[in-house]
């Protein structure tokens, strides 16, 4: 709604002036230095502790686009898997579902792209021609009666096309989850959504896919990510991604925010009587623990308001 | 990693991955989740503008005159139509504001801005009024706590100190605009009584204040609290006379502002950049940033009248001048060449 040609007129200056890496690359843009394999363990293995039921493990991308996810074998065999959660994995086409198979995955997801643009610039493919890759994924999945969920991305805009019709999300939201993902969720990929274009695109997608098959990732880098979430609880969607500490920037507004953390999401959704099963203050240490890791500071306010609080306020 | 958080809703009782039920803890935070979204909200917005006193108050570093009175104009010039100027408190308090007659007396002012400024006493008043100040603002605490240890007596007390102003005001036909502070938290008493809050507010209203701003010190407030402290305070206060002062500490300030939105009220304060950190949690954000409650508000098709390119020039400026960065996540998405 009006805010997006200012503010995608940023990110396309941005984009024209950096070289154009794939989508996938975007982990290597905040953190350059590869994190060992024993830290990632370790830090999975915390997040299973917090009460999260679903912690998104890695990705079986060629380790050549991806390098920080070149240890995907060893990271899923490496850590302790709770009983009670979940630990899905990307795989972008067959022979990484295959691979994340061999290698002990119990669920896994596909990304597709609202935008067609995107899809070319990131995936090399149309938005189509994916979900043909995507098809198969599943196929070979539903055989092996393991979950697929399904991303889809710029759910609320480009970086090079700027506004992206609902209508846009609603047909790729659909088409995954009757090609038979359990679940999809919403991703702002750039985050330049607000309520009320989060809100027109629910409207738009709730008459095609069942609301409690859906899920929303907002990005935080406007500052928009809680009252986001906040209008998609309102709308009825029960299913929230975050990162812990906030981690991952974004790729298209370097040194901006990209992921909400998920100790600001519990600490909203908390302050609200909503449960989720999460011990916030064990995310807060989780979140500790990797930004120790990373030598960098946590996105999350809530984190950085409680290493410094000088008084005690009830969370 | 990212993590997936499944909050289960009440409806979806058998999903596949076997979540559990969701449950609300009190009728008002349900009303958080239950207010439908998108329903009517205000089609104006008026922000009230507190960097240069709420901000800079709270900033380490002394910002000359010059470049203060360099600030308001831009901020001027931006659209906005209520500045917090300055503030008639003692230098020897807060040494920021010491400049407050050069200030008033060296600013553009723009017809259609009002420039308000903070007076904690009578003494203040007169002399705002005399710098040409044309209206004022007073501020009373939630908690009693934070009253006393704040400025050194009881919440009634402060009221009554507040009566001379109000006398005052009245005779020199100066607007007056309340502020409540604790109004979700204190660092001292912990959660305070929505109906401590409708109380105070109240007495403030009817002592004349034309507008109550209701303040979250230390940003503690969820859509939870903001929405079982606004049904206390709308029950004692026409909404019309409401505003929200939203701190960011815990990332909650839009969430929260939305709610209030929801709820009717259509007065917002907020700081260019965010100025202003939390003097409870050192290095912890504190006023929200203008730029993004300007964001939020022309994302959801809500008037302001605010330009926000030139509300972010003014952000950067006084950002340079300050050698800080911006607390704006839209203006650190925005510069990123």
């Amino acid at each position: 709604m009006g805010n997006v040609p200012t503010t995608v007129k940023h990110c396309l200056s941005y984009e024209q002036l950096i070289e154009d890496y794939p989508w996938l690359r975007r982990w290597l843009q905040e953190d350059k230095e590869i994190v060992p394999t024993g830290v990632k363990i370790q830090l999975i293995d915390m997040l299973s502790g917090t009460g999260l039921s679903v912690i998104e493990a890695t990705s079986f991308v060629s380790s050549k686009w991806v390098p920080q996810m070149a240890d995907h074998t060893d990271v899923l065999r490496g850590i302790q898997k709770a009983s009670n959660v979940q630990y899905p994995v990307l795989t972008p086409n067959l022979q990484g579902f295959q691979d994340a198979v061999a290698a002990g995955a119990t669920e896994v997801a596909v990304f597709g792209s609202a935008s067609e643009t995107f899809s070319k610039k990131n995936i090399n493919c149309s938005v189509d021609e994916s979900m043909l890759r995507f098809e198969e994924v599943i196929n070979a999945a539903k055989k092996r009666q393991i979950p697929v969920r399904g991303y889809v991305s710029c759910a609320l805009g480009c970086p090079h096309e700027g506004h992206i019709e609902p209508s846009k999300v609603a047909e790729v939201a659909k088409r995954l989850y009757e090609m038979g993902c359990y679940e999809i969720s919403l991703g702002d990929t750039i985050g330049i959504g607000t309520p009320g274009s989060m809100l027109k695109m629910l409207q738009r997608v709730m008459k095609d896919v069942p609301i409690n098959a859906l899920a929303v990732h907002c990005h935080d880098t406007y500052g928009q990510a809680l009252p986001n979430i906040l209008t998609a609880l309102q709308m009825g969607v029960s299913v929230v991604d975050s990162a812990v500490a906030g981690l991952g920037g974004c790729p298209y507004a370097r040194g901006s925010s990209g992921n909400v953390s998920t100790e600001d999401v519990l600490y909203m959704l908390h302050g609200m009587g909503i449960e989720t099963g999460v011990n916030i203050a064990k995310v807060i240490e989780a979140g500790s623990f990797i930004c120790s890791a990373l030598s960098r500071k946590t996105n999350s306010k809530v984190a950085q308001a409680r290493s410094t609080a000088c008084c005690d306020e009830s969370l | 990693m990212a993590t997936v958080m499944k909050l289960v809703h009440r409806s979806a009782l058998t999903s596949l991955m076997g979540q559990h039920c969701l449950s609300f803890s009190s009728a008002a935070a349900h009303r958080a989740a239950g207010i439908r979204a998108g329903q009517a909200l205000p089609g104006k917005v008026k922000i009230v503008e507190v960097g240069p006193r709420d901000g800079l108050q709270n900033e380490k570093t002394l910002v000359p005159t010059e470049a203060k009175i360099k600030l308001i104009n831009m901020l001027s010039e931006s659209g906005l139509s209520v500045i917090e100027a300055t503030s008639f408190v003692s230098p020897k308090w807060v040494p920021q504001m010491a400049d407050q007659v050069e200030v008033m007396k060296g600013i553009s002012r723009k017809p259609g801005v009002t420039y308000q400024v903070l007076t904690p006493n009578l003494q203040g008043f007169q002399a705002a009024v005399k710098a040409g100040a044309p209206e004022v603002a007073i501020f009373g605490a939630a908690s009693e706590l934070f009253s006393k240890k704040n400025i050194n007596c009881s919440v009634d007390e402060s009221l009554q100190r507040f009566d001379e102003v109000m006398k005052a005001a009245k005779e020199a036909g100066v607007p007056v605009r309340g502020y409540v502070s604790c109004v979700v938290g204190c660092p001292y008493e912990g959660k305070v009584a929505p109906e401590k809050v409708a109380h105070v507010a109240k007495r403030l209203y009817s002592m004349g204040c034309y507008e109550i701003s209701l303040g979250d010190t230390i940003g503690v407030g969820t859509p939870g609290s903001m929405a079982q402290m606004l049904e206390a305070v709308t029950k004692e206060v026409p909404v019309s006379a409401l505003a929200v002062h939203c701190h960011d500490t815990y990332g909650q300030a839009l969430a929260n502002i939305l709610v209030a939105l929801q709820m009717g009220i259509s007065v917002v304060d907020s700081s260019v950049a965010g100025l202003g950190g939390c003097p409870y949690a050192q290095g912890a954000s504190g006023n929200v940033s203008t730029e993004d409650v300007v964001y939020m508000l022309h994302g959801l098709g809500i008037e302001t009248g605010v330009d926000l390119s030139k509300l972010m020039d003014a952000g950067a400026f006084i950002c340079r001048t300050l050698n800080r960065k911006t607390s704006s996540k839209v203006a650190q998405a925005a510069c990123k060449l």
